[in-house]
């Protein structure tokens, strides 16, 4: 992966490596076997391929676009409602123990 | 009539004036969907004693005189992406198997107290991902015009429900035409509201600056009637629109004597010609020309950017999608899976576990976005792809505000073609993406639009969509005009689209190719 590049400056390449795709699904913590990165990788190109055509359609004047309403800072009022129960809340839970969300180990040795 | 071909309102009707209950409906229709949903799967979860329970339960409300709503013991069907307390809910996702929510969506919690019973969750592409239910990872719905086709999606579930009379009414949810696509494929009313004109509390979040839920239907009067249930300000969604409902019963009853005298209708000229099948352009010229006759004048406009609509969209969903469905790390609910052992032999970690979980839980087409999605917003591709998108969703939001000053609703095809054989697309994404062409723009700009059956396309005898446009909160312009259109079609044909629908081998057919509606 480049660095962070300060500007609007486009990347060279639109495609992406099987060794890319390996680094992405490893930061969105998917584990993915050889044969789905054979599969994924020549895919994800593809669709990428045809998504580069949006580079250059907007000049820096064109403000960004994240919701298409204007909201501004959206404030209820503070009333007591019920929550949900601890029961409630681990009823979906893979694991549970005393009352608590069990998961396994988050650190490793050395830490 | 037997009560499943009749519509919401008709049904209401017949409740008010005591000829049926609210039990005797929900039971024929769950009648109706053992009978037929093992060839369709509408259905993921079909709650049968919880129907029957709130049956009964309208059924004593309007006994007593206090009937909650126009709709108080119309059953429902709701798309499985929806939070339903006490019911399984899956997104169509193994990662979410067996997954009861303890809590109701908004929408659920507004059906709930409208008097309507739940008759269960139905089929959809997983989380939302997809244009033919194939993505579902427990198996496709199948299109009731031709049980070989897609009923589209993500909704197809909800739409192929509704088109084969095993619910008058249900929910859907569009991203980038979740509910208009499948409406357009199957013959049959969807609405995709004003974005933040129906509550998202409680609807599992894809893209959570498109999504939006609407109304599934048989017929625009109906489909207002249930939008007048869902829509108003939620203070749970802090999207939601603090204004009232857009008075879209009044404007659909308005709009069924066929008048358009005065209106002005855009034709996107960007909204057709090449990638769409001759049919179903053919289709929607014929409605465009019976528009004029009953009095609209034709406006041809341009909207320059929507040609990079689907670019747009394809790098602004996934961005946020892989945001969103980060939330399914197997700590808290849902799937968990451990590994045997870590690489360095010690006990798997958290990480470990998220890591398998997410591989085996998220099917093929979750799992192409998150990882564009992780691309898009890395750094160095940040500005090029997902800043770019967020300007150039600023181009179409203006192209819509320029194309409504010249008309004061814009048509198009809902869907580039009729409904596709199963299988046909399902590992060929570009192919599959193509199909919301049409109805992506809306969603970029938050603006509303509903889908109604334009006819049969000539090549294949299948159903197409007229899609109408308005500005938005301006929900009462696609439903009058849209009531106006199903009035002039039905006029033309002589019954309504679906009752040519051939019936489901094991199924009474409703009526037979042909013949007309009294």
């Amino acid at each position: 992966m480049p660095e962070n590049s300060e500007s609007s400056g486009a990347p060279e390449h639109t495609t992406i490596s099987r060794d890319e795709v390996s680094h992405l699904a490893d930061l969105a913590r998917i584990e993915l076997s050889d044969a789905e990165l054979d599969h994924l990788a020549p895919q994800l190109n593809v669709i990428l391929e045809s998504i580069a055509s949006i580079r250059g359609v907007a000049g820096d004047d064109v403000p960004p676009t994240s919701h298409t309403l204007p909201l501004t800072n959206v404030f209820r009022d503070d009333v007591v409602r019920p929550g949900l129960t601890a029961e409630e809340a681990l009823s979906g839970a893979p694991e549970v123990e005393q009352q608590r969300f069990k998961v396994p180990r988050i650190l490793g040795d050395e830490q | 009539m037997s009560p499943e071909t009749r519509t919401a309102a008709e049904l209401a009707e017949a409740l008010e004036a005591g000829e049926t209950t609210s039990v005797e409906l929900t039971q024929a229709h769950l009648d109706r969907i053992a009978e037929v949903d093992a060839e369709l799967h509408a259905f993921l979860h079909v709650d049968t004693e919880g129907a029957l329970r709130m049956a009964a339960e309208s059924d004593a409300r309007r006994a007593a005189g206090e009937a909650w709503s126009a709709l108080d013991g119309i059953p429902i069907a709701v798309k499985d992406v929806i939070a339903t307390r006490g019911m399984p809910t899956t997104c169509g996702s193994r990662i979410l198997e067996g997954w009861v929510p303890p809590y109701d969506a908004t929408v659920v919690a507004r059906l709930r107290g409208a008097g309507l019973p739940i008759l269960g969750k139905t089929n959809m592409d997983e989380f939302a991902m997809g244009s033919s239910t194939e993505h579902s990872a427990w198996g496709p719905s199948h299109n009731p015009w031709d049980l070989d086709r897609v009923p589209g999606g993500s909704g197809g579930g909800s739409a192929a429900a509704v088109a084969a009379y095993e619910s008058p009414l249900a929910i859907g949810t569009d991203t980038g035409g979740s509910i208009r696509q499948p409406a357009a494929v199957t013959g049959t009313i969807g609405g995709k509201p004003t974005y933040g004109g129906v509550s998202r509390y409680g609807l599992v979040s894809l893209a959570n600056s498109f999504d939006q839920a609407g109304p599934v239907t048989r017929t625009v009067l109906d489909a207002a009637l249930l939008h007048e249930v869902l829509g108003g300000h939620d203070p749970l969604d802090s999207t939601s629109i603090d204004e009232p409902v857009p008075a879209v019963l009044e404007a659909a009853r308005r709009g069924a004597d066929g008048d358009l005298t005065g209106l002005r209708i855009g034709v996107v000229r960007e909204l057709g010609g090449e990638g769409y099948q001759p049919g179903v352009l053919a289709r929607f010229e014929e409605s465009v020309e019976l528009m004029t006759k009953a009095g609209a004048e034709v406006v041809e406009l341009s909207c320059p950017h929507f040609v990079h609509a689907l670019a747009t969209y394809y790098l602004i969903l996934p961005a946020e999608a892989s945001s969103n469905l980060a939330r399914f790390d197997a700590m808290r609910y849902g799937l968990r899976v451990t590994p045997d052992t870590a690489d360095n032999g010690a006990p798997p970690s958290a990480e470990d576990v998220m890591r398998a979980t997410r591989e085996a839980g998220f099917g093929d087409e979750v799992k192409r976005r998150i990882i564009l999605g992780t691309y898009a917003l890395s750094s160095g591709y940040y500005d090029a792809y997902y800043g770019q998108a967020q300007k150039v969703r600023t181009l179409v939001k203006r192209d819509f505000e320029a194309a409504f000053g010249l008309a004061d609703v814009l048509v198009s095809p809902t869907a580039p073609t009729t409904a596709f054989k199963i299988g046909e697309k399902v590992d060929d994404p570009l192919a599959m993406y193509l199909n919301d062409l049409a109805t992506i723009p809306a969603n970029l700009s938050g603006v509303p639009g509903i889908s109604v059956p334009s006819g049969l396309a000539d090549e294949d005898g299948l159903p197409t969509g007229v899609q109408i446009l308005a500005p938005a909160m301006a929900d009462d312009r696609v439903y009058r005009v849209g009531a106006a259109l199903e009035a002039l079609l039905v006029q033309e044909w002589g019954g309504r689209l679906l009752d040519r629908a051939p019936g489901l081998p094991s199924v009474e057919p409703v009526a037979t190719t042909g013949e007309a509606q009294p």
